[in-house]
């Protein structure tokens, strides 16, 4: 089960500069440790990220090992138009996880 | 000669066969206590005051759903916490006269799933329980430690103190001599905290994960390597304990952010 958080303001004005944050629980296993019998933890991690404002990609990352494990993002966007975020994580087997956010632009 | 050799090796065995000597007791000064975020860096501070950032909260949040999630075969707990329990947990460990014995918040709630939800027990440290344990925890949040250590709780309370004040493991190292009389100075590349356990369950970064007290100790020991007990060990509950009473007056901080 993951668990995301997002923090997107209820509303904004035209042109507005909105600050979003995304946070996601995800162990981000970099598969360079080792376990406590010497066996190597395998790699597991979130390779891909992307934010879609109104089907528009405002946002993207690509994640590597290194990246901690709860993975948080803070990026900014204008709010041009009421419209729907999409905020999408896909890890190194293709699974995803997805949530939307609606941004009221007055 | 031959009962010269019994006699010395009769010595020698009790010479190891001796329990682990107790350090001097040494109490924290009261006018000193100050809570483990002190000693973390001010970005470690503000990840812990930002209640978006903070990533104890997503235990937090799975907490405060299973709490309103009846179990499989009962009611869930808001059933009968319907305004929840603010300021329950700076009252734990606390004694409970049906068990009679000192029970710390997991052992509370495990105790409560099978008297009154008709729940198995939760294993220790399971994220389930990590996390209902990080709700409640978190509505005391800010809250004053106010640990009963008086009464029946007194010889768990002991027993405690004495785990805490006991040199151990091949280091030789008691938990005071860290944290009651050389707190504030570097270990490695660390600050020695007092080892309150107001913060718990924490998030420590260490771990890139929430984590119980009893994570932290079986850590501890394992510093100064000793054999760690197991989650949910008695002796840990009575520690438990005595570093809760020991750290009366501060305030609850979990989901606290811990190195």
């Amino acid at each position: 089960m993951a668990s995301i958080r997002l923090a997107v303001p209820d509303t904004a004005t035209a042109g507005e500069i909105v600050e979003i944050k995304a946070l996601i629980r995800h162990p981000m296993e970099s598969g360079h440790r080792r376990g406590s019998r010497g066996e190597v933890i395998e790699r597991d991690i979130i390779t891909r990220f992307e934010c879609h404002y109104a089907d528009e990609q405002v946002f993207a990352a690509d994640f590597h090992p290194g990246i901690a494990a709860n993975p948080l993002l803070t990026f900014y966007v204008r709010a041009a138009q009421p419209g729907e975020l999409r905020f999408e994580w896909t890890d190194q087997n293709g699974q995803n996880w997805s949530e939307t956010a609606t941004l009221n632009v007055t | 000669m031959r009962l010269g050799a019994l006699l010395a090796s009769a010595a020698l065995i009790g010479a190891c066969s001796q329990p682990a000597e107790e350090h001097n007791a040494i109490e924290l000064d009261p006018e000193s206590i100050v809570s483990g975020s002190r000693f973390l860096t001010a970005e470690t501070q503000a990840l812990q005051a930002d209640d978006f950032a903070n990533p104890g909260f997503l235990w937090v949040d799975r907490g405060e759903a299973l709490f309103s999630e009846p179990t499989e075969n009962g009611s869930a707990c808001v059933a009968c916490h319907e305004k929840g329990l603010p300021g329950v947990a700076a009252t734990y460990p606390a004694f409970d006269t049906e068990t009679n014995s000192v029970l710390n918040l997991e052992g509370r709630i495990n105790q409560c799933r099978v008297k009154n939800q008709n729940a198995p027990e939760l294993a220790y440290e399971s994220d389930p329980l990590l996390s209902l344990t990080a709700y409640v925890a978190y509505q005391s949040r800010g809250a004053l430690v106010s640990v009963d250590s008086s009464g029946p709780s007194r010889e768990t309370y002991e027993t405690g103190r004495q785990y805490f004040q006991t040199r151990r493991g091949q280091f030789n190292l008691s938990c005071q001599q860290c944290h009651t009389e050389n707190w504030g100075k570097r270990l490695r590349g660390d600050t020695l905290s007092q080892g309150h356990g107001n913060g718990f369950p924490a998030y420590r970064l260490e771990w890139q994960s929430m984590g119980s007290l009893h994570r932290r100790l079986r850590d501890c020991d394992t510093g100064v390597r000793a054999e760690p007990l197991p989650y949910g060990d008695p002796l840990y509950i009575a520690v438990e304990l005595y570093l809760a009473a020991r750290s009366n007056e501060l305030p609850l901080e979990s989901p606290a952010i811990r190195r």
